[in-house]
């Protein structure tokens, strides 16, 4: 009688565990079934209304009604703006980063708190963001333009680039500063001519993510760099981007138009893949290159 | 001079990727002994002790060949019933790992896995294996706080009395003294010589006057090979193999 | 020569060291202030609204008339509460059995498998996975309703939900794969000699552990979920009532935010209430943000 209910209650174990081994399995194909899913009808839409006229031009007759041209005001557009957000970002995250880790090592309070700070920002939705820039830019009586985008995407991914810094600078052994002290350099020194060298790889990683950022948000952008046919030619004018080309032209009944949002899908999903995959590849690098 | 013997290793080969870190171990232990496996570190000691109930399982890259034989079991047979096997053993780790619960569900936890529900009869197992390792008195009024709240003496003997709730033959236990401070090593090593008189213990160690002060039978080993084996007096007092007369000497640790 | 050389270049270090250092505690105190500029700023902008109405009715009245001035934010709130609940409760079990499949039965290699994975799902943008929204989700989650006989276009709660669950899962998932790779393995190792199968340990102690960060991941979701904008927008519907199933539209607070920045300055008191929106989005994102991190450090010491 004892005996029976043993192995029963092993039969049962057993058929728990094997259940909930199901639905693991389950769970991680789906999640790899769902990225598939988004590149795949990606591409299947968009690749088809691929072509050299809709890369080279801008849109012609308005983005929103006409039904000829391309999207290179987007592209171009988007590319001005990441990049230019992405830098500024890179002069405040760069020391900043550095600071924490090395003219303030000794601080664990004060580095805490900033991280504290840094992870509050990071987790602050881009919209709102994008409000606080427009009303700052109503509150100035500035237009629309590709600098206050820029600005208001720095602000944006500061927090994300120098927290992705940071984790890299964390792993810098205490060692090596030290040494680099013993031989008599100063806190700046250090930084910038050791520490710096010693994670070049991991640190492109985080300007690289951080970009990846930039490019494909279109909440912060919406308000502050507005929409334009044209490509912008000076800081001052408002400038397309990608996420918001596919977002005003997708809603369009036009099926050309429709078209160029769905390119605009395509290369923007294109331009996110690549950073994704040397972002990879340049931290495995930093993997094997590390001093430990 | 091995009445009877407890576990037989036979032959046993383990490789971890390419590295072989176990070659050719053969040999007996003996049974309600305290074995030691002495030698320095990195030597294999640990490894062999996982693979007596099989810990060497979670590891990747571990290819095991050979038998080890627990009454007449071939614990390295892939179809044995390995939670029964584990069973038999109770495992005490490096330093303390007590379970996230509380003092009282660590002993019990064992218990209840194997389908024991009866809270009489938890409360005095749990009261009895506490008895075991002296641990009982200091805790008796808190068993329902968190287990990371003693202190790591404290801890180590909790897992200890963890172990045994299971009610195993064998206690295998890897360099259970090391993190603890020395009063604590002590009281370790005191239990384990009252508990000897009803369990089979092999013990890692590579403190050579622990190992003089508890051993019954001593297992040396340096990299990856059994250098020489016997009862505790004879390694002691008249090593045959010139590495490990060097090592009792001092020459390694 | 070198004499004279040397002080100069002393000069010229000093200068550089100095100048340095400023530029970075300029940035240090830039990041320090920057919290406190975002939510004032979002407070005076919004504050005025309150001296004309009342909080229980700017958080509790559903009547959205800007153009009488009527500014109830509740269809917009439980929209937002919907949406975001409905999201992990999508996410939270599929991010916990895989992030257990993947640290304890499964080889290396598929951890390698995996790592980009949620790498790329956490760059695709917002708007991307709105395209796949309204491609895919939409048209699903309508054929769904007809199942059950309910009328709906697709572009729901459900739909942004879904959508938003996918988006939430690699930022969760990385939490869960970090909380379990860090629990010890002498851990598993002492259930396991007790005779516990690999499912009892992980179970009953592996997650027993990981708890309170587990917690905290789904917590870290809800306020990556509950600010998320475009891609909602995009399939959710955005029709101004008080959702009361998950096929029916909803409009969200972020949505709110976005799709009225164009109007807001024409109407008055408008821009206000979207900057109360704002406020709201800012205050409940930092308090789910926060309360995670605080629960996931104070049980770090305890456990």
């Amino acid at each position: 009688m004892k005996r029976k209910f043993r192995v029963n209650r092993k039969l049962l174990k057993k058929s728990e565990e094997l259940l909930f081994r199901v639905f693991m399995i389950l769970s991680t194909t789906i999640i790899i079934m769902a990225l598939l899913a988004i590149i795949a009808s990606i591409l299947i839409k968009g690749v088809p209304s691929l072509s050299w006229s809709m890369i080279s031009e801008t849109p012609k007759g308005g983005y929103y009604f006409g039904k000829e041209g391309g999207i290179l005001n987007a592209i171009i557009g988007s590319l001005y703006l990441s990049t230019g957000a992405t830098l500024l970002a890179l002069v405040v995250s760069l020391p900043l980063a550095l600071y924490i880790n090395i003219h303030k090592m000794k601080q664990k309070r004060a580095v805490n708190s900033i991280r504290f700070i840094l992870d509050l920002l990071w987790g602050i939705p881009s919209i709102v963001y994008g409000a606080f820039g427009f009303m700052l830019m109503v509150y100035l009586g500035l237009r629309t333009s590709l600098l206050a985008g820029i600005l208001t995407v720095a602000l944006f991914i500061i927090p994300i680039m120098v927290r992705s810094m940071d984790e890299v600078l964390k792993t810098v052994p205490k060692g090596l500063i030290e040494s680099a002290f013993s031989l008599g350099s100063t806190k700046s020194e250090t930084a910038f001519r050791i520490v710096l060298r010693q994670c070049i790889p991991g640190l492109i990683t985080a300007v690289l993510l951080s970009f990846g950022r930039a490019i494909g948000d279109a909440a912060a952008v919406l308000f502050t760099a507005g929409y334009t046919d044209y490509i912008p030619t000076s800081l001052s004018q408002p400038t397309a981007t990608l996420p918001l080309s596919v977002f005003f032209q997708l809603s369009s009944p036009i099926p050309e138009v429709q078209n160029r949002a769905y390119a605009s899908a395509v290369i923007l999903t294109i331009i996110v893949l690549i950073i994704s995959i040397t972002s990879r590849a340049f931290s495995m690098k930093y993997q094997k290159n590390k001093i430990k | 001079m091995i009445n009877g013997s407890k576990i037989n290793i036979e032959h046993l080969n383990l490789h971890i990727g390419n590295k072989h870190i176990l070659k050719d171990i053969h040999v007996k232990i003996p049974e309600k002994k305290l074995t030691v496996i002495l030698g320095p570190s990195g030597c294999g000691k640990t490894t062999l002790l996982k693979s007596l109930n099989r810990l060497t399982d979670l590891y990747p890259e571990v290819k095991t060949q050979g038998k080890i034989f627990n009454d007449n079991e071939d614990i390295l047979h892939p179809k044995i019933e390995i939670t029964e096997l584990r069973k038999k053993m109770g495992l005490l780790a490096q330093s303390p790992y007590p379970l996230p619960m509380s003092i009282y569900d660590n002993i019990t936890y064992g218990l209840r896995i194997s389908g024991r529900r009866k809270k009489k009869y938890l409360n005095k197992r749990v009261e009895y294996y506490l008895r075991q390792v002296s641990l009982w008195e200091e805790v008796k009024d808190r068993l329902k706080d968190p287990a990371s709240a003693l202190s790591i003496g404290q801890q180590q003997r909790l897992c200890l009395a963890r172990g045994l709730s299971v009610d195993p033959d064998i206690i295998l236990a890897d360099e259970p003294t090391s993190a603890l401070d020395p009063v604590s090593s002590r009281e370790i090593e005191e239990l384990f010589l009252k508990l000897k008189q009803r369990y089979t213990i092999v013990m890692v160690t590579h403190i050579l006057r622990q190992a003089r002060r508890v051993a019954d039978y001593v297992i040396f080993m340096y990299l990856g090979e059994i250098i020489e084996h016997g009862p505790a007096k004879q390694i002691f007092e008249n090593p045959k193999n010139p590495i490990t007369k060097s090592y009792i000497k001092g020459i390694y640790s | 020569m070198k004499a004279i050389a040397l002080p100069n270049f002393k000069t010229r270090r000093v200068l550089r060291e100095s100048g340095s250092e400023f530029w970075m505690k300029c940035c240090y105190i830039l990041i320090w202030t920057m919290p406190i500029i975002l939510l004032t700023g979002l407070i005076i902008k919004s504050a005025t609204l309150f001296q004309e109405k009342s909080v229980l009715e700017l958080l509790f009245s559903s009547k959205w008339k800007p153009l009488s001035g009527q500014f109830g934010f509740l269809p917009f709130i439980l929209s937002s509460l919907w949406i975001t609940f409905l999201s992990i409760l999508i996410a939270a079990p599929i991010c916990l059995l895989t992030a257990i499949y993947i640290t304890q039965y499964t080889k290396r290699i598929v951890l390698k498998i995996m790592h980009p994975v949620i790498d790329i799902l956490a760059g695709i943008p917002s708007v991307i996975y709105g395209v796949w929204g309204i491609l895919i989700i939409v048209p699903f989650v309508a054929k769904m309703a007809s199942w059950f006989n309910i009328q709906s276009s697709g572009y729901s709660i459900l739909s942004g939900a879904i959508v938003l669950s996918v988006m939430i899962i690699p930022f969760v998932l990385n939490i869960l794969i970090e909380i379990y790779r860090s629990i010890p393995l002498e851990l598993s190792e002492a259930s396991l000699s007790l005779g516990a199968t690999k499912w009892e340990t992980i179970k009953k102690v592996l997650t027993q552990k990981a708890f309170p960060g587990i917690i905290s991941s789904f917590g870290l979701g809800v306020s990556r979920a509950f600010g998320e904008t475009i891609a909602v927008l995009m399939v959710v519907g955005n029709v101004v009532q008080i959702p009361r199933g998950i096929f029916q539209a909803g409009y969200p607070l972020p949505a709110l935010i976005a799709n009225n920045y164009g109007e807001m300055l024409s109407i008055p008191m408008y821009d206000r209430a979207l900057m109360l929106a704002a406020l709201i989005l800012f205050v409940v994102v930092t308090i789910f943000n926060l309360g995670s991190r605080y629960l996931i450090n104070y049980y770090e010491k305890k456990i």
